[in-house]
């Protein structure tokens, strides 16, 4: 029998031994590149115990870098999403000339280096540009300031929505809504009651992916914000200032926080593709 | 694609009952420019302003070359260590059953969720001479953290779920009577996965290797604190831009900008062409 069995699989699979030793490997890589970062943000930050912990999270500092990366979220990822939506419209249910060219042009910022990223807004609004000097005059702030950390992180952020509708609206097709058209339906009421329910887990898919990295993004944002501890620092920015003041403790406590988003993104992200799949 | 019979009017886009075009397409448009297209032509009209001799003196700057160096080289090796092990760990999850297997699928995501400063702390914290890993690998007499190994070390991390996410579902939607068919014929397992699954598998694993590389020449934030960063050895190009800014210094910081953004540009088109190759000969993208 299990001689049977062992010339059977040699056909179309590998020896039990391969197997192990594929397994192996691939445990082994993704325990020492993926699982031990998590397992030492975790026990350096509560290295000190629990109330080292919190108190590093309740130092003002921290608090207002919180708000800040909060607030910048807040802003940025609902424009995306917009966005994402609009784009996703246009590409899905419509065709038209240099479409190909326009869905290149939204990708751009992921194979765009996040430093170049806020490269482009300290030349638009820096001193020497033309755009700064002259919002200046008027009281107005980019660089240095939320602004100009909002708008890094849009760029950042920019095709995270509309990379996850796309190919799902162009997959659905236009069947749904053209016959909600013809029942008397107006675009509208077409959007909300019949493309909405249809694309919404897609849409919540997107909106995830979009908001953790806007909450994490480091290089566009530090290039821009001009470190200003409890004015212009977001959390990232923040665990950059505690940890090269060698304040560990405190460094790996903002991190602990971020590393909870990764992880209740990736939990969010699972149950969804779990629903996408049913 | 839809419309097979066309008009002799030229149009700009084919004729439909769906309403909105106007204001999502106008929309979409208007905010790409301002947020990203008209940003990033400020940075190539500022390179322009400095005439060609100022650039090229820039860009051929020993300190400039040497970061590009290392920012490429860094990406490269880490491309290709993300290669193997990246297969390992798709052919993994998609040809075996264990307990977990959701578990690891999902942590496959991490370096797309995680912020790459926490990433770049922790990798930090692992592999300096006293952390878990590098005090082990330094009883071997490797230092890995502050060393150039420390930036591929991150590359390595920030790339994994390119190759692994392009790869999977290509394995997926093998058909496993090609498999049945060759073997069959006599072919050995090796054979079977070296002759019939790998070349199909190719053009997946090059999208993901020139994603995983693109990504890798512009990584900053994980990079930089588990670089070391010393000018000639460890300083990556992301870095002197940063290095370039802080000291006012907009040329030099432009012209390093407009070469990494022209590399950007051609790993874009690389990717493209290999989707478009693999469209044409294997039917998927």
């Amino acid at each position: 029998m299990a001689d049977q069995t062992i010339s059977i699989q040699s056909a179309t699979a590998e020896t039990p031994l391969v197997r192990l030793v594929l397994m192996a490997i691939a445990f082994l890589f993704l325990a020492l590149f993926l699982f031990l970062p998590l397992v030492v943000v975790v026990s350096e930050a509560f290295r000190n115990g629990v109330g080292a912990w919190f108190q590093a999270i309740l130092d003002p500092d921290a608090l207002a870098s919180i708000r800040l990366t909060l607030l910048v979220a807040a802003i940025s990822v609902p424009l995306n999403m917009v966005f994402g939506v609009a784009a996703a419209w246009a590409i899905a249910k419509f065709e038209f000339r240099g479409k190909a060219f326009l869905i290149t042009l939204i990708d751009l910022p992921f194979s765009v280096s996040p430093v170049i990223s806020g490269l482009v807004y300290v030349l638009l609004f820096g001193s020497g540009s033309v755009l700064g000097p002259w919002l200046k005059g008027w009281g107005i702030e980019i660089l240095f300031a939320v602004p100009g950390i909002t708008l890094a992180t849009i760029f950042v952020t920019f095709p995270f929505v509309a990379r996850e509708l796309i190919p799902l609206m162009q997959d659905q097709g236009s069947a749904d809504e053209e016959a909600a058209l013809s029942l008397g339906a107006s675009g509208w009421q077409t959007f909300l009651h019949v493309t909405l329910p249809n694309i919404r887990w897609g849409l919540l898919y997107g909106v995830l992916l979009c908001n953790a990295r806007a909450m994490g993004e480091f290089g566009a944002v530090s290039v821009v914000s001009g470190h200003i501890r409890g004015l212009t620092d977001t959390m990232p920015l923040h665990i950059e200032i505690l940890y090269n003041e060698y304040n560990f403790a405190a460094a790996f406590a903002v991190a602990s926080l971020l590393v909870g988003l990764a992880l209740v993104t990736l939990v969010l992200k699972t149950a969804i593709e779990r629903r996408y799949a049913d | 694609m839809t419309a097979t019979v066309q008009s002799s009017r030229w149009h700009f886009r084919e004729p439909g009952v769906i309403p909105g075009f106007r204001l999502t397409f106008g929309f979409a448009v208007c905010y790409l420019s301002l947020v990203i297209l008209i940003p990033l032509s400020g940075l190539v009209w500022h390179s322009s302003n400095l005439g060609w001799d100022a650039f090229w003196a820039l860009a051929s700057d020993p300190r400039t070359i040497a970061a590009l160096k290392i920012s490429f080289g860094s990406a490269v090796l880490a491309a290709l260590i993300n290669t193997v092990f990246g297969l390992v760990v798709a052919w993994v999850l998609v040809r075996y059953r264990f307990p977990g297997r959701r578990i690891v699928d999902a942590v496959v995501d991490l370096p797309f969720a995680l912020p790459t400063a926490v990433a770049g702390i922790a990798l930090a914290t692992l592999y300096a001479p006293n952390g878990m890993i590098g005090a082990w690998l330094a009883d071997f007499g490797f230092k890995v953290a502050f060393t150039p190994a420390g930036i591929v070390v991150a590359l390595v991390f920030i790339g994994l779920p390119f190759i692994v996410r392009t790869v999977q579902p290509v394995l997926e939607e093998v058909d496993r009577e090609i498999e049945e068919a060759a073997a069959t014929l006599g072919a050995s397992r090796l054979d079977i996965v070296r002759r019939v699954l790998l070349p199909g598998l190719l053009p997946a694993i090059l999208t993901g290797f020139a994603m995983a590389m693109a990504r890798g020449i512009g990584e900053y934030g994980s990079v930089i604190f588990i670089a070391g960063n010393i000018p000639y050895v460890s300083e990556i190009a992301p870095l002197l831009i940063v290095i370039r800014l802080e000291e006012f210094n907009y040329a030099a910081a432009t012209a390093v900008g407009v070469v990494m953004l022209s590399i950007s540009f051609l790993m874009l088109l690389i990717i493209n062409l290999i989707q478009a190759w693999s469209r044409g000969r294997f039917g998927h993208g």
